[in-house]
Protein backbone atom coordinates (compact mmCIF):
# COMPACT_ATOMS: atom_id res chain seq x y z
CA UNK A 1 0.00 0.00 0.00
CA UNK A 2 2.02 3.74 -1.41
CA UNK A 3 -0.17 6.65 0.08
CA UNK A 4 2.40 8.86 -2.24
CA UNK A 5 2.87 8.94 -5.80
CA UNK A 6 6.58 9.25 -7.16
CA UNK A 7 7.32 11.39 -10.22
CA UNK A 8 9.89 12.37 -12.07
CA UNK A 9 9.45 15.77 -13.84
CA UNK A 10 10.56 16.26 -17.56
CA UNK A 11 12.56 19.88 -18.05
CA UNK A 12 12.83 21.55 -21.09
CA UNK A 13 14.38 25.02 -22.24
CA UNK A 14 14.68 27.51 -19.99
CA UNK A 15 14.00 25.10 -16.84
CA UNK A 16 16.47 22.49 -17.75
CA UNK A 17 19.01 25.44 -17.48
CA UNK A 18 17.90 26.54 -14.70
CA UNK A 19 17.38 23.35 -12.50
CA UNK A 20 20.85 22.39 -13.96
CA UNK A 21 19.15 18.68 -14.95
CA UNK A 22 16.63 17.31 -17.04
CA UNK A 23 14.22 15.71 -14.67
CA UNK A 24 13.33 16.55 -11.17
CA UNK A 25 11.81 14.08 -8.81
CA UNK A 26 8.89 14.85 -6.73
CA UNK A 27 6.99 12.92 -3.88
CA UNK A 28 2.77 14.01 -3.37
CA UNK A 29 0.16 12.11 -1.95
CA UNK A 30 -2.19 9.80 -3.60
CA UNK A 31 -5.21 11.52 -5.74
CA UNK A 32 -2.51 14.73 -6.99
CA UNK A 33 -3.26 16.83 -9.93
CA UNK A 34 -1.83 18.73 -12.04
CA UNK A 35 -1.81 21.87 -9.86
CA UNK A 36 -0.26 19.70 -7.06
CA UNK A 37 2.74 19.38 -8.93
CA UNK A 38 2.92 22.59 -10.39
CA UNK A 39 2.64 24.25 -6.74
CA UNK A 40 5.33 21.77 -5.77
CA UNK A 41 7.16 22.75 -8.68
CA UNK A 42 6.99 26.43 -7.47
CA UNK A 43 8.50 25.26 -4.56
CA UNK A 44 11.49 23.92 -5.73
CA UNK A 45 14.57 25.62 -4.47
CA UNK A 46 16.05 26.66 -8.43
CA UNK A 47 12.92 26.29 -10.42
CA UNK A 48 10.69 28.74 -8.43
CA UNK A 49 8.89 31.45 -10.18
CA UNK A 50 9.99 30.23 -13.26
CA UNK A 51 7.17 27.83 -13.36
CA UNK A 52 4.84 30.57 -13.35
CA UNK A 53 3.32 30.69 -17.28
CA UNK A 54 4.40 26.92 -18.06
CA UNK A 55 2.27 23.95 -18.95
CA UNK A 56 2.13 20.69 -17.87
CA UNK A 57 2.08 17.39 -19.77
CA UNK A 58 0.64 14.50 -18.94
CA UNK A 59 1.88 11.38 -21.22
CA UNK A 60 2.50 13.74 -23.95
CA UNK A 61 -0.81 15.63 -23.80
CA UNK A 62 -1.45 19.38 -22.38
CA UNK A 63 -3.68 18.93 -18.88
CA UNK A 64 -5.58 21.37 -16.75
CA UNK A 65 -4.93 21.74 -13.05
CA UNK A 66 -7.85 19.84 -11.83
CA UNK A 67 -6.07 16.14 -13.76
CA UNK A 68 -4.93 13.71 -11.56
CA UNK A 69 -1.46 11.99 -11.92
CA UNK A 70 -0.47 8.92 -11.18
CA UNK A 71 2.56 6.63 -10.34
CA UNK A 72 4.30 5.95 -14.33
CA UNK A 73 2.52 8.80 -15.56
CA UNK A 74 5.48 10.88 -17.98
CA UNK A 75 5.12 13.90 -16.76
CA UNK A 76 6.47 17.07 -18.44
CA UNK A 77 6.85 20.79 -17.59
CA UNK A 78 6.68 22.55 -20.85
CA UNK A 79 7.95 26.55 -20.80
CA UNK A 80 6.37 28.87 -22.64
CA UNK A 81 6.56 27.33 -26.41
CA UNK A 82 8.46 28.97 -29.31
CA UNK A 83 8.93 27.39 -32.72
CA UNK A 84 9.37 28.00 -36.06
CA UNK B 1 -1.20 14.41 -44.00
CA UNK B 2 2.08 13.43 -45.69
CA UNK B 3 5.03 14.00 -43.70
CA UNK B 4 4.86 15.69 -39.62
CA UNK B 5 8.06 15.94 -37.78
CA UNK B 6 10.26 17.29 -35.69
CA UNK B 7 13.89 16.07 -37.25
CA UNK B 8 17.83 17.23 -36.85
CA UNK B 9 18.06 16.99 -40.56
CA UNK B 10 18.75 19.76 -42.82
CA UNK B 11 15.33 20.78 -44.20
CA UNK B 12 14.79 21.03 -47.88
CA UNK B 13 11.31 23.01 -48.80
CA UNK B 14 11.50 22.49 -52.29
CA UNK B 15 11.64 18.92 -52.09
CA UNK B 16 8.15 18.41 -50.23
CA UNK B 17 7.09 21.21 -52.51
CA UNK B 18 7.39 18.24 -55.25
CA UNK B 19 5.70 15.91 -53.76
CA UNK B 20 2.35 17.33 -52.86
CA UNK B 21 -0.30 17.78 -55.09
CA UNK B 22 -2.53 16.01 -57.24
CA UNK B 23 -4.02 16.48 -60.41
CA UNK B 24 -6.84 18.32 -58.64
CA UNK B 25 -4.50 20.17 -56.62
CA UNK B 26 -4.82 23.80 -58.54
CA UNK B 27 -2.74 25.75 -55.56
CA UNK B 28 0.49 24.41 -53.99
CA UNK B 29 1.85 26.92 -50.90
CA UNK B 30 5.17 26.41 -49.29
CA UNK B 31 6.33 27.97 -46.77
CA UNK B 32 10.50 27.85 -45.58
CA UNK B 33 11.28 29.60 -41.89
CA UNK B 34 14.89 30.30 -41.92
CA UNK B 35 17.28 31.78 -39.02
CA UNK B 36 17.26 35.40 -38.87
CA UNK B 37 20.72 36.92 -38.27
CA UNK B 38 19.64 39.90 -36.16
CA UNK B 39 16.56 39.94 -33.52
CA UNK B 40 15.54 43.22 -31.26
CA UNK B 41 18.76 44.88 -32.48
CA UNK B 42 21.11 42.07 -31.73
CA UNK B 43 23.32 40.27 -33.88
CA UNK B 44 22.50 36.65 -33.69
CA UNK B 45 25.36 33.82 -34.42
CA UNK B 46 23.01 31.08 -33.84
CA UNK B 47 19.68 29.71 -32.91
CA UNK B 48 19.77 26.65 -30.82
CA UNK B 49 16.37 24.58 -30.97
CA UNK B 50 15.51 22.19 -28.07
CA UNK B 51 12.36 20.18 -28.17
CA UNK B 52 10.48 17.56 -26.23
CA UNK B 53 10.38 14.99 -29.12
CA UNK B 54 7.96 12.37 -28.72
CA UNK B 55 5.62 14.68 -27.71
CA UNK B 56 6.23 16.88 -30.60
CA UNK B 57 5.78 14.57 -33.17
CA UNK B 58 2.24 13.69 -32.07
CA UNK B 59 1.06 17.90 -31.67
CA UNK B 60 2.46 18.55 -35.03
CA UNK B 61 1.19 15.37 -36.90
CA UNK B 62 -2.43 16.63 -34.79
CA UNK B 63 -1.94 20.21 -35.83
CA UNK B 64 -1.65 18.96 -39.54
CA UNK B 65 -4.57 16.55 -39.55
CA UNK B 66 -6.84 19.21 -38.26
CA UNK B 67 -5.57 21.69 -40.61
CA UNK B 68 -6.86 19.23 -43.09
CA UNK B 69 -9.77 18.83 -41.52
CA UNK B 70 -10.82 22.58 -40.91
CA UNK B 71 -10.21 23.69 -44.33
CA UNK B 72 -9.93 22.57 -47.53
CA UNK B 73 -6.37 21.41 -48.00
CA UNK B 74 -6.27 18.12 -49.39
CA UNK B 75 -2.75 17.80 -48.21
CA UNK B 76 -0.27 19.14 -45.71
CA UNK B 77 3.38 18.36 -44.96
CA UNK B 78 5.25 20.13 -42.38
CA UNK B 79 8.84 19.85 -40.62
CA UNK B 80 10.65 21.19 -38.08
CA UNK B 81 14.39 21.04 -37.30
CA UNK B 82 16.09 21.09 -34.27
CA UNK B 83 19.61 21.56 -33.11
CA UNK B 84 21.82 24.68 -33.74
CA UNK B 85 21.35 26.36 -36.86
CA UNK B 86 22.83 29.14 -38.86
CA UNK B 87 21.86 32.34 -40.24
CA UNK B 88 19.88 31.47 -43.75
CA UNK B 89 19.42 28.00 -42.43
CA UNK B 90 15.66 26.50 -42.61
CA UNK B 91 13.92 26.05 -39.61
CA UNK B 92 10.54 25.05 -40.42
CA UNK B 93 8.96 23.84 -43.60
CA UNK B 94 4.92 23.87 -44.39
CA UNK B 95 3.19 22.91 -47.51
CA UNK B 96 -0.06 22.57 -48.28
CA UNK B 97 -2.64 21.78 -51.50
CA UNK B 98 -5.88 22.48 -52.29
CA UNK B 99 -7.68 22.90 -55.32
CA UNK B 100 -7.57 26.23 -55.05
CA UNK B 101 -4.95 29.21 -53.59
CA UNK B 102 -6.89 30.77 -50.91
CA UNK B 103 -7.38 27.42 -48.80
CA UNK B 104 -3.64 26.51 -49.41
CA UNK B 105 -2.76 29.56 -48.31
CA UNK B 106 -4.90 29.31 -45.16
CA UNK B 107 -4.03 25.64 -44.36
CA UNK B 108 -0.28 26.59 -44.55
CA UNK B 109 -1.08 29.74 -42.17
CA UNK B 110 -3.00 27.86 -40.23
CA UNK B 111 0.03 25.29 -39.60
CA UNK B 112 2.76 27.55 -38.43
CA UNK B 113 0.28 29.58 -36.10
CA UNK B 114 -1.35 26.75 -34.19
CA UNK B 115 2.53 25.41 -34.17
CA UNK B 116 3.64 28.54 -32.79
CA UNK B 117 1.32 28.27 -29.63
CA UNK B 118 1.32 24.48 -28.86
CA UNK B 119 4.55 22.91 -30.38
CA UNK B 120 6.53 21.75 -27.25
CA UNK B 121 9.81 23.49 -28.66
CA UNK B 122 11.98 26.04 -27.28
CA UNK B 123 14.62 28.38 -29.25
CA UNK B 124 17.86 29.65 -27.75
CA UNK B 125 19.33 32.74 -29.58
CA UNK B 126 23.35 33.03 -29.63
CA UNK B 127 25.04 36.10 -30.02
CA UNK B 128 27.74 37.33 -31.25
CA UNK B 129 29.03 38.86 -28.40
CA UNK B 130 29.17 34.92 -26.33
CA UNK B 131 25.64 35.71 -25.02
CA UNK B 132 22.42 33.50 -24.99
CA UNK B 133 18.57 33.78 -24.41
CA UNK B 134 15.47 31.83 -24.32
CA UNK B 135 12.75 33.34 -26.37
CA UNK B 136 9.87 34.18 -24.60
CA UNK B 137 7.08 32.04 -26.14
CA UNK B 138 3.45 31.02 -25.96
CA UNK B 139 1.61 29.15 -22.77
CA UNK B 140 0.08 26.02 -24.30
CA UNK B 141 -3.92 25.99 -23.99
CA UNK B 142 -5.19 22.37 -23.25
CA UNK B 143 -7.37 21.60 -25.99
CA UNK B 144 -6.56 20.70 -28.83
CA UNK B 145 -6.87 23.36 -31.25
CA UNK B 146 -7.48 26.09 -28.49
CA UNK B 147 -5.28 28.67 -27.38
CA UNK B 148 -5.71 29.70 -23.78
CA UNK B 149 -2.99 31.19 -23.73
CA UNK B 150 -2.26 33.05 -19.78
CA UNK B 151 0.44 34.69 -21.79
CA UNK B 152 -1.41 35.58 -25.26
CA UNK B 153 -1.18 39.20 -26.45
CA UNK B 154 -1.43 38.78 -30.34
CA UNK B 155 -4.41 37.19 -32.11
CA UNK B 156 -4.45 34.63 -34.83
CA UNK B 157 -6.13 33.70 -37.60
CA UNK B 158 -8.48 30.64 -36.71
CA UNK B 159 -8.77 31.41 -33.20
CA UNK B 160 -11.97 30.49 -33.12
CA UNK B 161 -12.28 27.98 -34.66
CA UNK B 162 -12.26 25.41 -31.63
Amino acid sequence: VTSTVHLAILLFGKHRDIAGRAVVELDLPAGATVGDVRAALSQHPELGSSVEGAAVAVNRRYERDEAPVSAGDEVALIPPVAGG
Amino acid sequence: VVVAEVTERPLDGSELLRRLGGAGDGAVVAFEGRVRDHNEGRSVACLHYDTYRAMANSVLHEIATEAVQRTEASAIAVRHRVGSLAPSEVSLVVVAAAAHRKEAFDACSRVIEQLKHRLPLWKREEYADGTSSWLEGQTPGTEPGSHASRSAHRTEPGQDEV
